[in-house]
């Protein structure tokens, strides 16, 4: 790895992966080196068959301020931007295409690919001093990773204009109502409450869960009619698994499944 | 202190306590830019330092505070780009959000009449100890303005709605008398014992574990935006989860079944 590993944390609770952002003198800013790390230490889970929910984790002052401007600053135009930034930038999209769960755990700043890297998660637990923005414009750019792609899937089109056209950053509370995120604790609990989730998750058959994960992801993109067939399809295929049987058999002698995960 | 005839705001710290006093008593305390961002910028500091357990704000002189400085504003006014709606969200607005994000017990020591803003900044403050003489009065409407500053919003909850309007409207003061009994303010005293009243109240906090302090402010805050009873019983839930774990909540356990005093670190 070329990123200090201090800049990234990652750590096992039981069937959750756990991997924190960890760069408090820039306000967690993106870098290369740190994106590439944290999509090693997510991939590496999504591929541990031990592992069964993620949580992505920022600092209580800053879950991401945006990219490194420092290393894009003196990037030029024509080619030159394409070429050095698009394989950073395919991260969050990598991210994106994780097949486990994961959540992301936002206090303070979630600012241009801060709030990309959440939106690119699965769910969002925030702190009560969490603030969610695009503020690319501000700087002369727009967002690269995602931010007037699923910004707007997630709150509509009005508001999603008037966040990347202005650099209007949302309160915890806003996001909360516009449905960016799930949930909104009080900043000493976001962790453990992200954690909360994923091990409540994590309790879950987990060829189910990936199932469903992947059948809702097909519902943000697709016609309705494709991802009923879709979900249909996933629906079924349930039937070939053990956990299906045991959670039916459970359900009909009222006891507790125990999941295999086959 | 040689220094408070040309300080507009005096910045004290003992015992635990950071006190903040408006200090142009020849203009009745009228604030200034300078002021509010000098207020800013300790109550700022006072957040991350461990060492202030409670904040007083107070004033100089017969009055706490006649509201903004309309020679200051007028001479801002003349720019051509100049926004009162712009001067309210840079200056005003974070002031106050800035006393209710606190996670600090804030006093105000209101010496004398609270006017415009003056008024405002003393209700966003937690807790109020007043002199009998001292008037509350908002005087926007004659000016051709709406009360700022969240004054619609906070004295609206201690008036009423009809209160509210006759007060906003007519301007009519409302009395020290009053504000002590609809709740406006904690206490009345006369002039010369506010600052010691107030002294008292902030010994007595900074004995307090700071969490439960801090975490009971947020959680009457957050009433105040009307959310259901679940909803708030949820909210008092998770604070509740938080503090359980603290060694201030076992220390103050400890010391009632051993009936001494109890020591809180804020840990």
């Amino acid at each position: 790895m070329t990123v200090a590993a201090a800049e990234v944390l990652v750590e096992i609770d039981d069937k959750i992966g756990i991997v924190t952002l960890n760069r408090p003198s820039a306000l967690n800013a993106l870098s290369i080196s740190v994106m590439d790390a944290v999509v090693e230490a997510l991939g590496g889970f999504d591929r541990d068959p031990s592992i069964h929910a993620m949580v992505l984790a920022g600092l209580p002052r800053a879950f991401a301020a945006g990219a490194d401007i420092g290393e894009m600053k003196g990037i030029a135009g024509g080619e030159a931007a394409e070429k050095q930034l698009a394989r950073h930038l395919s991260n969050w999209d990598r991210i994106g295409n994780l097949k486990k769960p994961i959540i992301a755990a936002v206090s303070g700043f979630a600012l241009g690919g801060g709030c990309e890297l959440a939106m690119a998660c699965d769910m969002i637990i925030a702190s009560e001093t969490a603030v969610f923005g695009q503020p690319e414009v501000l700087i002369g750019v727009m967002p690269g990773a995602g931010g007037t792609q699923r910004l707007t899937k997630a709150v509509g089109k009005q508001l999603s204009m008037e966040m990347n056209l202005t650099g209007r950053k949302l309160s915890a509370r806003e996001a909360l109502s516009f449905g960016l995120v799930n949930k909104v604790v009080p900043l000493e609990s976001f962790l453990s409450e992200a954690k909360k989730l994923a091990h409540a998750i994590a309790a879950q058959p987990p060829l189910a869960v990936q199932a469903a994960k992947a059948s809702v992801r097909i519902a943000v993109d697709s016609k309705l009619s494709e991802g009923l067939e879709f979900e249909r399809q996933s629906f079924f295929r349930l039937f070939d698994s053990q956990d299906q049987k045991e959670g039916m058999a459970a359900f009909a002698e009222k006891r507790k499944p125990v999941w295999t995960g086959k | 202190m040689t220094q408070t005839t040309t300080q507009e705001l005096l910045i004290e710290r003992k015992d635990g306590v950071l006190t903040l006093t408006l200090n142009r008593p020849d203009v009745l305390n009228a604030l200034t830019l300078a002021m509010m961002k000098g207020i800013r910028d300790a109550l700022k500091q006072a957040s991350s330092d461990k060492a202030v357990k409670a904040v007083i704000l107070t004033a100089s002189g017969r009055a706490f505070c006649a509201g903004a400085d309309l020679g200051d504003l007028k001479k801002r006014q003349s720019v051509k780009s100049f926004s009162l709606g712009d001067e309210l969200r840079d200056h005003f607005n974070p002031l106050v959000a800035q006393i209710r994000k606190l996670e600090k017990p804030v006093i105000g020591a209101v010496n004398g009449l609270a006017a415009g803003a003056g008024a405002s900044i003393i209700l966003a403050t937690d807790l109020k100890v007043c002199a009998e003489k001292a008037t509350f009065l908002n005087a926007f409407v004659r000016v051709g303005l709406v009360p700022d500053s969240g004054m619609t919003y906070s004295l609206t909850r201690f008036l009423g709605y009809s209160k509210a309007l006759e007060h906003m409207w007519l301007a009519k003061p409302v009395t020290a008398e009053q504000a002590l009994a609809c709740g406006l303010v904690n206490k009345v005293v006369p002039a010369e014992f506010v600052l010691v009243e107030a002294q008292l109240l902030a010994a007595e906090l900074v004995k307090m574990p700071p969490l439960a302090l801090a975490l009971t402010k947020r959680a009457i805050n957050r009433s105040l935006e009307a959310p259901s009873l679940d909803e708030q019983m949820e909210y008092e839930a998770q604070l509740q989860e938080i503090l359980g774990k603290t060694k201030d909540h076992a220390e103050g356990v400890s010391a009632f079944l051993e009936k001494r005093p109890a020591q809180f670190k804020g840990e």
